[in-house]
């Protein structure tokens, strides 16, 4: 690899690579080697599609691209230059992949993308429901190029913004023209790229930092992931553009030690930079200088708060610490020089802005959230995986169109976003145009991406315990609100689920919750009661069926309910004798029954049950007595 | 590894040019905390001391650090780490099933290892492949979709290559 040494020479080896690089006939497979993908076997495929490829004396060139984000039908690949996307693709299939597809140009029929068994299937790419209501500009690259080899990455464009700004527009002008896109921060909060870029660059001192924040800790959401795994360069050239515009000079990529293939990925991107001169001293020639390095966390959530990461860059324990000074001011960021934070996703959309320009960015989402977001869709829905979708889309679009619906045919009942951060929207929410705005205004928020689809079977109680319990594991310990308002509401909560709920616990709930958003010190306290206040906001009912009744409607909490054996249903297999701990099954010459007296609602016949005869009840006459509300 | 070969120049980076002798210590600090572990399985107590020592950090400095983070371990380990994803997605999709079964055939819970230091079970917060749910980490290979029946699927690969443990 020989170091470009102007912008001349840069436009020069990317129109050669242009050429040379993914020729148009050459046979192609693009297989997708994310981590969901690799775990379903993908490497085994790739190697045993190239034996075969040798010993049919055929020649076909294997692209191992990251996630291509269908990662519920991995692993999948796309043929070229036929353009048919295969999924669930074993290795026995290698050998039809070669001799139909790449002999032949024919597609193998049983890897191609149905709906249901009885639909049409979908040759290619775009005709993949999942696919059609897609955009993709922070995912563009990821499922296109080896992320491993620069030389693709310039080929499709790769590093272009980057010439175009040190060739023809000064600092003020990129950050211009990222402050007219209207570009905001994708890791959560919304908050405008260009205004904190501009007060970074007005900090008033020589030294300045690039920090990438790629601590992506939410449960749910990969998104951050996914790019640094399948696209370093394009993080690095977002990077350098931002340091461009505000004179930085160092840079950090923070990454979760979670993540050990991102580390591989971005260290080797780093390196490959280095040796081409897009990186390091004068880049391409110019007199504008940028180093770029990882630094790894060490499984702390907190850290995905600026103060906290820094703290830990710093080499320190990641507490946050209270604002101002902001991290874009002097004092206030990595070492006391001022930094610029944004998320993965954030600069990964740098490139495209400065490439096609603020207007092009802002035709697409909403006017006041430009741009599209990238979702970690999972959960009870067909289709999980990730998707990129233009801001304004609807809750329905995604999680039907795109997600295919609720698995198993089940009824919807909420979708989470937001992850720990975010809240539960039920359904009269589908319609709701999803962008920054409107999920707070709701009462949830856009948070790093995570959307997690729940249905009928799901206990939204159960859910914000869920959230509560990581929340509280997760709370550094540095302010008393989150640490101990964590605790007591996962008491409460706790209580609730195991049928102890009493009256006036609700109110309770929803009196810490307040005092823990206003009273936190960082963003991980003040929105740590957001899963209850918006379960309580619009699922009441069920909290009140939890105290009251001793009911769960989802039948997931232990310790509700009154247990009975539907005696038209049962085939007296006797199952549920077995499964009781406590010989509250009985068996008669005929039946078998639960005697409530000895049953302590441990769920136990319920799971056991083969056939679903065991029923769940409203009322549990023991429980309430127990807790003094016998009626 | 040799803690006195440390260079802390080279171990910083680039970016050693402008910061102050403590800060650049300090700077390498969790990196040097993770080869560290990445050779030991955990972090014994003497090479933190020598550490202490390298990087003029009092030892009760490095253990404040150290501790905070979840991924640095004080007493030694199994072979294989299994780490249950407990993730929103997975637990929508049934990972307490999964971590039960495990600590009932292991008869450890979560966070311990079994006094043959063959396996330590761990839940973790999520490992990014929710498309899989529910998720289970063996060391680096990801296994995904875990149903009840895969649970013997995956108590089987846990076991193999002669690490066959306990009453079997």
């Amino acid at each position: 690899m020989e170091k470009i040494k102007s912008l001349e020479e840069f436009n020069n080896l990317r129109l050669l690579l242009k050429e040379e690089v993914f020729k148009d006939d050459v046979p192609r497979v693009r297989m997708c080697m994310g981590t969901a993908c690799a775990a379903s076997g993908a490497g085994k495929v790739a190697a045993d599609i190239e034996r075969e490829l040798a010993s049919e004396h055929k020649h076909a060139e294997i692209v191992k691209t990251g996630c291509q984000g269908f990662c519920q039908q991995g692993p999948v690949m796309k043929v070229e230059p036929w353009g048919y996307y295969y999924q669930k693709v074993k290795n026995t299939d290698a050998h039809e992949i070669v001799s139909a597809t790449i002999s032949g140009g024919f597609p193998v029929r049983k890897l191609l993308y149905r709906d249901s068994v009885a639909d049409e299937p979908c040759e290619m790419v775009e005709t993949v429901p999942y696919y059609k209501k897609q955009v993709r500009i922070a995912l563009k690259n990821n499922g296109v190029i080896d992320p491993r080899q620069i030389y693709h990455y310039i080929a499709v464009d790769g590093y272009a913004a980057l010439a175009k700004a040190l060739s023809s527009m000064t600092p003020d002008a990129v950050l211009q023209e990222v402050d007219n896109a209207n570009l905001r921060g994708r890791g959560g909060a919304g908050f405008p790229a260009g205004t904190k870029w501009k007060h970074s660059k007005k900090s008033g001192s020589s030294l300045k930092f690039v920090i990438a924040n790629g601590d992506e800790g939410d449960p749910g959401a990969f998104m951050d992931r996914s790019i640094m795994e399948g696209d370093p360069h394009g993080l690095l050239e977002g990077m350098l553009l931002c340091a461009y515009a505000i004179g930085a000079t160092y840079g950090f990529v923070y990454v979760r030690h979670e993540y050990p293939l991102a580390v591989v990925n971005l260290k080797h991107a780093i390196k490959q930079a280095e040796e081409m001169g897009f990186l390091g001293k004068n880049i391409m020639g110019t007199d504008f200088s940028c180093h770029i390095d990882v630094r790894e966390g060490a499984g702390a959530f907190v850290c995905g708060e600026s103060t906290s990461l820094v703290a830990s860059i710093e080499g320190d324990r990641g507490f946050p610490r209270p604002r101002p000074p902001r991290l874009s001011e002097k004092g206030g960021g990595a070492w006391g020089y001022p930094s610029n934070l944004n998320n993965i996703e954030t600069y990964a959309c740098v490139p495209h802005i400065i490439e096609h320009g603020a207007a092009w960015f802002k035709s697409i989402g909403t006017e006041n959230s430009p741009g599209t977001k990238v979702f970690a869709l999972t959960g009870k829905v067909k289709n999980t995986g990730l998707v990129e979708v233009p801001m304004g889309i609807t809750l329905r679009e995604i999680i039907y169109d795109i997600g295919g619906g609720i698995l198993d045919g089940k009824k919807f009942k909420a979708v989470q976003t937001g992850g720990p951060s975010g809240g539960c929207l039920p359904e009269e929410f589908l319609d709701l145009k999803v962008d920054f705005d409107s999920l707070t205004k709701v009462g949830s928020m856009m948070g790093s991406g995570g959307m997690v689809v729940m249905d009928e079977d799901t206990c939204v109680v159960d859910v914000a315990k869920f959230f509560l319990s990581f929340t509280k594991e997760e709370s550094c310990g540095k302010c008393p609100p989150c640490r101990i308002g964590t605790y007591q509401m996962l008491e409460i909560l706790e209580k609730i689920t195991a049928g102890k709920g009493e009256p006036g616990d609700l109110d309770r709930l929803e009196k810490i919750c307040h005092l823990v958003g206003k009273g936190s010190l960082c963003g991980l306290g003040q929105s740590a009661p957001n899963p209850i206040l918006s379960t309580l906001k619009y699922f009441r009912q069920e909290y009140e069926e939890h105290v009251h009744d001793k009911f769960c409607r989802a039948r997931v909490c232990a310790g509700l309910g009154s247990y009975t054996i539907d005696h038209t249903e049962c085939f007296l297999c006797g199952l549920c004798k077995q499964a009781c701990a406590f010989h509250a099954v009985k068996e008669s010459r005929r039946a078998y029954f639960i005697d409530q007296d000895e049953c302590t609602q441990c769920k136990a016949c319920f799971t056991a049950c083969p056939i679903g005869a065991v029923k769940i009840g409203k009322g549990n006459k023991k429980a309430k007595e127990r807790m003094g509300l016998g009626r | 590894m040799n803690i006195d070969a440390i260079d802390v120049n080279e171990s910083i980076g680039l970016v050693h040019q402008v910061l102050g002798d403590h800060d650049k210590r300090k700077g390498i600090l969790i990196s040097t905390l993770h080869k560290i572990q990445a050779e030991n399985g955990y972090l014994p107590e003497d090479i933190l001391r020598a550490l202490s020592k390298k990087l003029l950090i009092p030892l009760a400095e490095i253990y404040r650090v150290a501790s905070f983070y979840k991924q640095f371990h004080f007493s030694p380990r199994g072979k294989k780490i299994v780490r249950v994803c407990t993730g929103t997605a997975c637990h929508v999709r049934g990972a307490a099933k999964v971590e039960d079964a495990l600590k009932e055939r292991y008869q450890i819970k979560a966070g311990q290892t079994t006094p043959d230091l063959k396996l330590t079970l761990e839940t973790v917060g999520c490992v990014g492949c929710c498309g899989l749910a529910p998720v289970v980490t063996i060391n680096e290979d990801v296994m995904g979709t875990i149903g009840p029946k895969k649970i013997k699927h995956l108590i089987h690969v846990i076991e193999e290559e002669g690490v066959a443990h306990g009453e079997n």
